[in-house]
Protein backbone atom coordinates (compact mmCIF):
# COMPACT_ATOMS: atom_id res chain seq x y z
CA UNK A 1 0.00 0.00 0.00
CA UNK A 2 2.85 2.33 0.95
CA UNK A 3 4.71 1.50 -2.26
CA UNK A 4 1.54 2.13 -4.29
CA UNK A 5 1.05 5.51 -2.62
CA UNK A 6 4.71 6.40 -3.18
CA UNK A 7 4.47 5.44 -6.87
CA UNK A 8 1.29 7.45 -7.18
CA UNK A 9 2.94 10.51 -5.62
CA UNK A 10 6.09 10.17 -7.72
CA UNK A 11 4.21 9.83 -11.02
CA UNK A 12 3.71 13.58 -11.49
CA UNK A 13 7.20 14.81 -10.54
CA UNK A 14 8.97 12.04 -12.51
CA UNK A 15 6.82 12.85 -15.56
CA UNK A 16 7.72 16.54 -15.32
CA UNK A 17 11.43 15.74 -14.97
CA UNK A 18 11.37 13.44 -18.01
CA UNK A 19 9.49 15.99 -20.12
CA UNK A 20 11.87 18.76 -19.02
CA UNK A 21 14.79 16.49 -19.94
CA UNK A 22 13.22 15.85 -23.35
CA UNK A 23 12.88 19.60 -23.96
CA UNK A 24 16.47 20.30 -22.87
CA UNK A 25 17.99 17.45 -24.86
CA UNK A 26 15.70 17.98 -27.84
CA UNK A 27 16.18 21.74 -28.17
CA UNK A 28 19.75 22.35 -26.99
CA UNK A 29 21.85 19.18 -26.82
CA UNK A 30 20.94 17.02 -29.83
CA UNK A 31 22.34 18.03 -33.24
CA UNK A 32 20.48 19.38 -36.24
CA UNK A 33 19.62 17.06 -39.12
CA UNK A 34 21.67 17.26 -42.31
CA UNK A 35 18.56 17.66 -44.49
CA UNK A 36 15.77 18.82 -42.18
CA UNK A 37 17.82 21.15 -39.97
CA UNK A 38 16.03 22.20 -36.77
CA UNK A 39 12.77 20.67 -37.99
CA UNK A 40 14.10 17.29 -36.90
CA UNK A 41 13.53 18.33 -33.28
CA UNK A 42 9.85 17.58 -33.79
CA UNK A 43 10.86 13.92 -33.79
CA UNK A 44 11.10 14.17 -29.98
CA UNK A 45 7.45 15.22 -29.73
CA UNK A 46 5.36 13.99 -32.66
CA UNK A 47 6.11 10.22 -32.60
CA UNK A 48 5.82 10.07 -28.79
CA UNK A 49 2.47 11.89 -28.83
CA UNK A 50 1.27 9.61 -31.65
CA UNK A 51 2.48 6.56 -29.67
CA UNK A 52 0.38 7.62 -26.70
CA UNK A 53 -2.63 8.54 -28.87
CA UNK A 54 -2.79 5.36 -30.92
CA UNK A 55 -1.33 2.62 -28.77
CA UNK A 56 -1.25 3.63 -25.10
CA UNK A 57 -4.50 5.54 -24.64
CA UNK A 58 -6.59 3.90 -27.36
CA UNK A 59 -5.07 0.55 -26.35
CA UNK A 60 -6.00 1.17 -22.69
CA UNK A 61 -9.55 2.08 -23.70
CA UNK A 62 -9.84 -1.03 -25.89
CA UNK A 63 -8.42 -3.40 -23.26
CA UNK A 64 -10.69 -1.91 -20.59
CA UNK A 65 -13.65 -2.32 -22.97
CA UNK A 66 -12.79 -5.98 -23.58
CA UNK A 67 -12.51 -6.46 -19.82
CA UNK A 68 -15.92 -4.88 -19.39
CA UNK A 69 -17.54 -7.19 -21.90
CA UNK A 70 -15.92 -10.26 -20.34
CA UNK A 71 -18.35 -11.19 -17.58
CA UNK A 72 -15.64 -12.23 -15.09
CA UNK A 73 -13.98 -8.83 -15.13
CA UNK A 74 -17.08 -6.70 -15.73
CA UNK A 75 -17.21 -3.69 -13.42
CA UNK A 76 -17.89 0.02 -13.57
CA UNK A 77 -14.21 0.60 -12.75
CA UNK A 78 -13.03 -0.74 -16.11
CA UNK A 79 -15.85 1.12 -17.87
CA UNK A 80 -14.69 4.33 -16.22
CA UNK A 81 -11.06 3.60 -17.19
CA UNK A 82 -12.15 3.04 -20.81
CA UNK A 83 -14.08 6.32 -20.87
CA UNK A 84 -11.30 8.37 -19.28
CA UNK A 85 -8.63 6.80 -21.51
CA UNK A 86 -10.71 7.54 -24.61
CA UNK A 87 -11.16 11.14 -23.53
CA UNK A 88 -7.39 11.54 -23.08
CA UNK A 89 -6.92 9.77 -26.41
CA UNK A 90 -8.97 12.49 -28.16
CA UNK A 91 -6.55 15.12 -26.81
CA UNK A 92 -3.48 13.14 -27.89
CA UNK A 93 -4.92 12.39 -31.35
CA UNK A 94 -5.55 16.12 -31.79
CA UNK A 95 -1.97 16.84 -30.67
CA UNK A 96 -0.68 14.20 -33.10
CA UNK A 97 -2.49 15.86 -35.98
CA UNK A 98 -1.40 19.36 -34.92
CA UNK A 99 2.29 18.47 -34.46
CA UNK A 100 2.19 16.46 -37.70
CA UNK A 101 0.69 19.42 -39.49
CA UNK A 102 3.37 21.76 -38.12
CA UNK A 103 6.00 19.32 -39.40
CA UNK A 104 4.18 18.82 -42.72
CA UNK A 105 3.95 22.50 -43.68
CA UNK A 106 7.70 23.09 -44.21
CA UNK A 107 8.40 19.51 -45.31
CA UNK A 108 5.57 18.96 -47.81
CA UNK A 109 4.50 22.56 -48.38
CA UNK A 110 0.96 22.00 -47.06
CA UNK A 111 -0.71 21.83 -43.64
CA UNK A 112 -2.78 18.83 -44.70
CA UNK A 113 -2.22 16.17 -47.34
CA UNK A 114 -4.46 13.28 -48.42
CA UNK A 115 -1.90 10.91 -47.03
CA UNK A 116 -2.95 7.45 -45.82
CA UNK A 117 -1.60 7.89 -42.28
CA UNK A 118 -2.96 11.41 -41.82
CA UNK A 119 -6.39 10.47 -43.09
CA UNK A 120 -6.63 7.27 -41.06
CA UNK A 121 -5.48 9.11 -37.90
CA UNK A 122 -8.10 11.81 -38.48
CA UNK A 123 -10.72 9.07 -38.89
CA UNK A 124 -9.59 7.56 -35.58
CA UNK A 125 -10.03 10.98 -33.98
CA UNK A 126 -13.59 11.21 -35.29
CA UNK A 127 -14.25 7.68 -34.02
CA UNK A 128 -12.96 8.66 -30.57
CA UNK A 129 -15.27 11.71 -30.61
CA UNK A 130 -18.07 9.37 -31.69
CA UNK A 131 -17.35 7.24 -28.61
CA UNK A 132 -17.82 10.28 -26.38
CA UNK A 133 -21.02 11.21 -28.25
CA UNK A 134 -22.32 7.65 -27.79
CA UNK A 135 -21.72 7.86 -24.05
CA UNK A 136 -23.60 11.14 -23.81
CA UNK A 137 -26.53 9.70 -25.78
CA UNK A 138 -27.26 6.95 -23.22
CA UNK A 139 -28.46 7.73 -19.70
CA UNK A 140 -28.66 4.18 -18.42
CA UNK A 141 -25.14 3.45 -17.05
CA UNK A 142 -25.21 -0.28 -17.91
CA UNK A 143 -26.48 0.25 -21.47
CA UNK A 144 -23.97 3.07 -21.92
CA UNK A 145 -21.09 0.93 -20.70
CA UNK A 146 -22.06 -2.02 -22.91
CA UNK A 147 -22.56 -0.01 -26.07
CA UNK A 148 -19.46 2.09 -25.66
CA UNK A 149 -17.37 -1.02 -24.97
CA UNK A 150 -18.56 -2.61 -28.22
CA UNK A 151 -17.92 0.62 -30.11
CA UNK A 152 -14.39 0.97 -28.70
CA UNK A 153 -13.55 -2.54 -29.91
CA UNK A 154 -14.99 -1.81 -33.37
CA UNK A 155 -13.08 1.49 -33.54
CA UNK A 156 -9.83 -0.25 -32.58
CA UNK A 157 -9.84 -1.99 -36.00
CA UNK A 158 -8.54 1.33 -37.33
CA UNK A 159 -5.34 1.21 -35.21
CA UNK A 160 -3.55 -1.55 -37.21
CA UNK A 161 -4.69 0.17 -40.42
CA UNK A 162 -2.94 3.37 -39.24
CA UNK A 163 0.15 1.44 -38.15
CA UNK A 164 0.63 -0.37 -41.45
CA UNK A 165 -0.66 2.47 -43.67
CA UNK A 166 2.86 3.74 -44.39
CA UNK A 167 3.91 0.28 -45.63
CA UNK A 168 0.67 -0.56 -47.49
CA UNK A 169 0.09 2.69 -49.37
CA UNK A 170 3.52 4.37 -49.43
CA UNK A 171 2.09 7.91 -49.60
CA UNK A 172 3.77 11.09 -48.29
CA UNK A 173 4.27 10.17 -44.63
CA UNK A 174 7.67 8.69 -43.85
CA UNK A 175 8.05 5.08 -42.75
CA UNK A 176 8.78 3.89 -39.21
CA UNK A 177 11.22 6.18 -37.36
CA UNK A 178 12.77 3.69 -34.94
CA UNK A 179 12.18 0.27 -36.44
CA UNK A 180 11.76 -0.27 -40.17
CA UNK A 181 9.90 -3.26 -41.62
CA UNK A 182 13.28 -5.08 -41.64
CA UNK A 183 13.62 -4.42 -37.85
CA UNK A 184 16.75 -2.29 -38.36
CA UNK A 185 17.15 0.67 -35.96
CA UNK A 186 17.14 3.95 -37.89
CA UNK A 187 18.06 6.41 -35.13
CA UNK A 188 21.23 6.38 -33.02
CA UNK A 189 23.18 7.87 -30.11
CA UNK A 190 21.92 10.94 -28.30
CA UNK A 191 18.96 11.31 -30.67
CA UNK A 192 17.82 7.78 -29.87
CA UNK A 193 18.24 8.42 -26.12
CA UNK A 194 16.22 11.65 -26.29
CA UNK A 195 13.52 9.92 -28.29
CA UNK A 196 13.45 7.09 -25.73
CA UNK A 197 13.12 9.55 -22.80
CA UNK A 198 10.38 11.37 -24.69
CA UNK A 199 8.44 8.11 -25.21
CA UNK A 200 8.67 7.25 -21.50
CA UNK A 201 7.82 10.85 -20.47
CA UNK A 202 4.72 11.12 -22.64
CA UNK A 203 3.56 7.63 -21.63
CA UNK A 204 3.85 8.64 -17.97
CA UNK A 205 2.06 11.90 -18.75
CA UNK A 206 -0.83 9.86 -20.11
CA UNK A 207 -1.07 7.77 -16.95
CA UNK A 208 -0.82 10.91 -14.80
CA UNK A 209 -3.67 12.58 -16.70
CA UNK A 210 -5.67 9.33 -16.72
CA UNK A 211 -5.35 9.01 -12.93
CA UNK A 212 -6.50 12.59 -12.40
CA UNK A 213 -9.38 12.20 -14.89
CA UNK A 214 -10.45 8.94 -13.27
CA UNK A 215 -10.57 10.56 -9.84
CA UNK A 216 -12.58 13.44 -11.26
CA UNK A 217 -15.02 11.02 -12.86
CA UNK A 218 -15.51 9.14 -9.57
CA UNK A 219 -16.21 12.45 -7.80
CA UNK A 220 -18.58 13.56 -10.57
CA UNK A 221 -20.53 10.30 -10.25
CA UNK A 222 -20.62 10.66 -6.47
CA UNK A 223 -21.85 14.23 -6.78
CA UNK A 224 -24.58 13.27 -9.26
CA UNK A 225 -25.66 10.38 -7.01
CA UNK A 226 -25.82 12.69 -3.99
CA UNK A 227 -27.91 15.14 -5.98
CA UNK A 228 -30.26 12.35 -7.06
CA UNK A 229 -30.59 11.06 -3.48
CA UNK A 230 -31.28 14.57 -2.26
CA UNK A 231 -33.90 15.09 -4.96
CA UNK A 232 -35.60 11.81 -4.05
CA UNK A 233 -35.57 12.76 -0.38
CA UNK A 234 -37.13 16.14 -1.23
CA UNK A 235 -39.90 14.42 -3.23
CA UNK A 236 -40.53 12.05 -0.33
CA UNK A 237 -40.82 15.00 2.03
CA UNK A 238 -43.25 16.69 -0.40
CA UNK A 239 -45.32 13.47 -0.48
CA UNK A 240 -45.35 13.26 3.30
CA UNK A 241 -46.61 16.87 3.56
CA UNK A 242 -49.47 16.18 1.14
CA UNK B 1 -28.09 -20.04 -36.18
CA UNK B 2 -28.60 -20.36 -39.97
CA UNK B 3 -32.31 -21.16 -39.49
CA UNK B 4 -32.76 -18.13 -37.23
CA UNK B 5 -30.91 -15.90 -39.67
CA UNK B 6 -33.12 -17.04 -42.57
CA UNK B 7 -36.23 -16.46 -40.45
CA UNK B 8 -35.15 -12.93 -39.46
CA UNK B 9 -34.02 -12.07 -43.00
CA UNK B 10 -37.34 -13.34 -44.39
CA UNK B 11 -39.26 -11.26 -41.84
CA UNK B 12 -37.32 -8.06 -42.62
CA UNK B 13 -37.61 -8.55 -46.38
CA UNK B 14 -41.34 -9.28 -46.14
CA UNK B 15 -41.80 -6.03 -44.21
CA UNK B 16 -39.91 -4.18 -46.97
CA UNK B 17 -41.94 -5.81 -49.73
CA UNK B 18 -45.21 -4.89 -47.99
CA UNK B 19 -44.24 -1.36 -46.95
CA UNK B 20 -42.41 -0.58 -50.24
CA UNK B 21 -40.22 1.98 -48.46
CA UNK B 22 -37.21 0.77 -50.45
CA UNK B 23 -39.00 1.19 -53.77
CA UNK B 24 -40.76 4.49 -53.16
CA UNK B 25 -38.39 6.29 -50.80
CA UNK B 26 -34.86 4.88 -50.70
CA UNK B 27 -34.26 4.21 -54.41
CA UNK B 28 -35.69 7.63 -55.46
CA UNK B 29 -33.47 9.25 -52.81
CA UNK B 30 -30.43 7.46 -54.28
CA UNK B 31 -31.33 8.57 -57.81
CA UNK B 32 -31.81 12.17 -56.68
CA UNK B 33 -28.49 12.10 -54.81
CA UNK B 34 -26.74 10.74 -57.92
CA UNK B 35 -28.26 13.50 -60.06
CA UNK B 36 -27.27 16.13 -57.49
CA UNK B 37 -23.69 14.82 -57.58
CA UNK B 38 -23.73 15.28 -61.34
CA UNK B 39 -25.13 18.80 -60.97
CA UNK B 40 -22.51 19.66 -58.32
CA UNK B 41 -19.73 18.58 -60.67
CA UNK B 42 -21.20 20.59 -63.55
CA UNK B 43 -21.91 19.44 -67.11
CA UNK B 44 -18.25 19.53 -68.11
CA UNK B 45 -17.16 17.09 -65.39
CA UNK B 46 -20.28 15.04 -64.66
CA UNK B 47 -19.54 12.75 -67.58
CA UNK B 48 -16.00 12.08 -66.40
CA UNK B 49 -15.73 8.42 -65.45
CA UNK B 50 -12.88 9.18 -63.00
CA UNK B 51 -15.43 10.70 -60.58
CA UNK B 52 -18.10 8.05 -61.17
CA UNK B 53 -16.91 5.31 -58.76
CA UNK B 54 -16.42 7.75 -55.86
CA UNK B 55 -19.80 9.40 -56.35
CA UNK B 56 -21.49 6.01 -56.70
CA UNK B 57 -20.09 4.84 -53.36
CA UNK B 58 -20.82 8.16 -51.68
CA UNK B 59 -24.48 7.86 -52.66
CA UNK B 60 -24.48 4.21 -51.58
CA UNK B 61 -23.17 5.24 -48.13
CA UNK B 62 -26.03 7.73 -47.74
CA UNK B 63 -28.51 5.08 -48.86
CA UNK B 64 -26.93 2.62 -46.40
CA UNK B 65 -27.50 5.05 -43.52
CA UNK B 66 -31.18 5.32 -44.46
CA UNK B 67 -31.49 1.55 -44.71
CA UNK B 68 -29.77 0.92 -41.37
CA UNK B 69 -32.16 3.31 -39.64
CA UNK B 70 -35.06 1.62 -41.40
CA UNK B 71 -33.80 -1.84 -40.42
CA UNK B 72 -33.85 -0.91 -36.72
CA UNK B 73 -37.07 1.12 -36.84
CA UNK B 74 -39.00 -2.04 -37.73
CA UNK B 75 -37.72 -3.58 -34.48
CA UNK B 76 -39.24 -0.72 -32.46
CA UNK B 77 -42.83 -1.83 -33.12
CA UNK B 78 -44.56 -2.57 -29.80
CA UNK B 79 -43.83 -6.06 -28.55
CA UNK B 80 -41.12 -6.93 -31.10
CA UNK B 81 -38.21 -6.82 -28.63
CA UNK B 82 -40.05 -8.80 -25.99
CA UNK B 83 -41.22 -11.35 -28.59
CA UNK B 84 -37.64 -11.95 -29.74
CA UNK B 85 -36.52 -12.25 -26.12
CA UNK B 86 -39.34 -14.70 -25.33
CA UNK B 87 -38.59 -16.82 -28.40
CA UNK B 88 -34.99 -17.13 -27.27
CA UNK B 89 -33.59 -16.50 -30.73
CA UNK B 90 -29.83 -16.83 -31.10
CA UNK B 91 -28.44 -13.23 -31.24
CA UNK B 92 -25.81 -14.30 -33.77
CA UNK B 93 -28.60 -15.61 -35.99
CA UNK B 94 -30.56 -12.39 -35.57
CA UNK B 95 -27.46 -10.40 -36.55
CA UNK B 96 -26.82 -12.55 -39.62
CA UNK B 97 -30.48 -12.36 -40.62
CA UNK B 98 -30.68 -8.59 -40.32
CA UNK B 99 -27.35 -8.23 -42.17
CA UNK B 100 -28.55 -10.53 -44.94
CA UNK B 101 -31.81 -8.62 -45.35
CA UNK B 102 -29.93 -5.30 -45.39
CA UNK B 103 -27.42 -6.71 -47.88
CA UNK B 104 -30.21 -7.84 -50.24
CA UNK B 105 -31.78 -4.36 -50.06
CA UNK B 106 -28.41 -2.72 -50.69
CA UNK B 107 -27.65 -5.03 -53.61
CA UNK B 108 -30.97 -4.16 -55.25
CA UNK B 109 -30.45 -0.42 -54.70
CA UNK B 110 -26.82 -0.77 -55.78
CA UNK B 111 -27.87 -2.33 -59.09
CA UNK B 112 -30.32 0.49 -59.85
CA UNK B 113 -27.74 3.14 -58.96
CA UNK B 114 -25.06 1.36 -60.99
CA UNK B 115 -27.34 1.62 -64.01
CA UNK B 116 -27.82 5.28 -63.06
CA UNK B 117 -24.06 5.82 -62.87
CA UNK B 118 -23.60 4.27 -66.33
CA UNK B 119 -26.35 6.48 -67.72
CA UNK B 120 -25.77 9.79 -65.91
CA UNK B 121 -22.08 9.75 -65.03
CA UNK B 122 -21.04 7.87 -68.22
CA UNK B 123 -19.31 5.14 -66.25
CA UNK B 124 -18.25 2.45 -68.74
CA UNK B 125 -20.73 -0.48 -68.85
CA UNK B 126 -18.00 -3.09 -69.38
CA UNK B 127 -15.96 -1.79 -66.42
CA UNK B 128 -19.11 -1.58 -64.28
CA UNK B 129 -19.82 -5.24 -64.98
CA UNK B 130 -16.24 -6.18 -64.06
CA UNK B 131 -16.64 -4.17 -60.83
CA UNK B 132 -19.93 -5.90 -59.97
CA UNK B 133 -18.44 -8.74 -57.81
CA UNK B 134 -16.42 -6.23 -55.75
CA UNK B 135 -19.52 -4.04 -55.35
CA UNK B 136 -21.48 -7.07 -54.09
CA UNK B 137 -18.79 -7.87 -51.47
CA UNK B 138 -18.35 -4.22 -50.42
CA UNK B 139 -22.09 -3.72 -49.98
CA UNK B 140 -22.21 -7.00 -48.03
CA UNK B 141 -19.50 -5.69 -45.69
CA UNK B 142 -21.40 -2.38 -45.38
CA UNK B 143 -24.54 -4.33 -44.45
CA UNK B 144 -22.72 -6.30 -41.72
CA UNK B 145 -21.02 -3.20 -40.31
CA UNK B 146 -24.24 -1.20 -40.61
CA UNK B 147 -26.26 -3.78 -38.70
CA UNK B 148 -23.75 -3.58 -35.84
CA UNK B 149 -23.69 0.21 -35.79
CA UNK B 150 -27.47 0.32 -36.07
CA UNK B 151 -27.76 -1.86 -32.96
CA UNK B 152 -25.28 0.41 -31.17
CA UNK B 153 -27.41 3.50 -31.72
CA UNK B 154 -30.89 1.95 -31.70
CA UNK B 155 -33.58 3.07 -29.31
CA UNK B 156 -32.34 6.46 -28.19
CA UNK B 157 -33.85 9.80 -29.09
CA UNK B 158 -30.63 10.77 -30.86
CA UNK B 159 -30.14 7.56 -32.84
CA UNK B 160 -30.81 9.21 -36.23
CA UNK B 161 -28.05 11.79 -35.71
CA UNK B 162 -25.70 9.52 -33.79
CA UNK B 163 -25.63 6.80 -36.45
CA UNK B 164 -23.81 8.85 -39.15
CA UNK B 165 -21.29 10.14 -36.59
CA UNK B 166 -20.37 6.61 -35.55
CA UNK B 167 -20.82 4.72 -38.81
CA UNK B 168 -19.40 7.03 -41.48
CA UNK B 169 -15.79 7.05 -40.16
CA UNK B 170 -15.95 3.27 -39.82
CA UNK B 171 -17.26 2.98 -43.38
CA UNK B 172 -14.38 5.08 -44.75
CA UNK B 173 -11.98 2.14 -45.40
CA UNK B 174 -14.78 0.33 -47.24
CA UNK B 175 -15.54 3.45 -49.26
CA UNK B 176 -11.86 3.76 -50.25
CA UNK B 177 -11.43 0.07 -51.09
CA UNK B 178 -14.73 -0.10 -52.97
CA UNK B 179 -14.03 3.08 -54.92
CA UNK B 180 -10.50 1.98 -55.81
CA UNK B 181 -11.58 -1.47 -56.97
CA UNK B 182 -14.38 0.08 -59.08
CA UNK B 183 -11.93 2.63 -60.51
CA UNK B 184 -9.36 -0.08 -61.30
CA UNK B 185 -12.08 -2.19 -62.94
CA UNK B 186 -12.88 0.77 -65.21
CA UNK B 187 -9.27 1.56 -66.00
CA UNK B 188 -7.75 -1.93 -66.09
CA UNK B 189 -5.77 -1.61 -62.83
CA UNK B 190 -4.76 -4.18 -60.22
CA UNK B 191 -7.91 -5.41 -58.43
CA UNK B 192 -6.51 -8.02 -56.03
CA UNK B 193 -5.24 -5.69 -53.25
CA UNK B 194 -8.60 -3.92 -52.89
CA UNK B 195 -10.44 -7.21 -53.09
CA UNK B 196 -8.41 -8.47 -50.13
CA UNK B 197 -9.37 -5.40 -48.06
CA UNK B 198 -13.12 -5.69 -48.72
CA UNK B 199 -13.13 -9.46 -48.12
CA UNK B 200 -11.16 -9.05 -44.85
CA UNK B 201 -13.57 -6.27 -43.80
CA UNK B 202 -16.57 -8.48 -44.59
CA UNK B 203 -15.15 -11.40 -42.59
CA UNK B 204 -14.11 -9.12 -39.69
CA UNK B 205 -17.51 -7.40 -39.39
CA UNK B 206 -19.44 -10.69 -39.67
CA UNK B 207 -17.20 -12.24 -36.98
CA UNK B 208 -17.52 -9.17 -34.72
CA UNK B 209 -21.27 -9.14 -35.22
CA UNK B 210 -21.63 -12.82 -34.33
CA UNK B 211 -19.55 -12.24 -31.18
CA UNK B 212 -20.91 -8.87 -30.04
CA UNK B 213 -24.52 -8.56 -31.22
CA UNK B 214 -25.73 -10.57 -28.25
CA UNK B 215 -24.01 -8.14 -25.85
CA UNK B 216 -25.83 -5.20 -27.47
CA UNK B 217 -29.14 -7.02 -27.28
CA UNK B 218 -28.76 -8.07 -23.61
Amino acid sequence: MMAKQLLSRLLGPVTLVLLALTIWLGLWVTPQDKIQGNLVRLVYVHPSVAWVALYVSFGTATIASVLYLWKRTRSMVVDRVAYCAMEVSVVFIALTLITGSIWGRPSWGVWWAWDARLTSTAILGVLALGYLALRRANDDPLLRARRSAVFAILAAINVPIIHFSVDWWKTLHQGATVFGPDRSIKIHGLMALTLFISFIGFTMLFFWILRARYRLEVRREMASNVTLDEALEARRREGALQ
Amino acid sequence: MIRTSLLVAGKDLRIEVRSRVLLWQVVPFGVIALLLCGLALGPAHAGSSSAGPGLYYLVMLLVTLLMINRSHVVERAPGTKSSIATLGLDPAGVFLGKSLALAVELWLTGLVLLAGAVLVLHTGLHGALIALPSIVVTLGALAAAGTLYGALTAGGETSATLLPVLALPAFAPLLIAGERSFYDALHGGELLGWWVIVVVALVAYVAMGILLYGVLDE
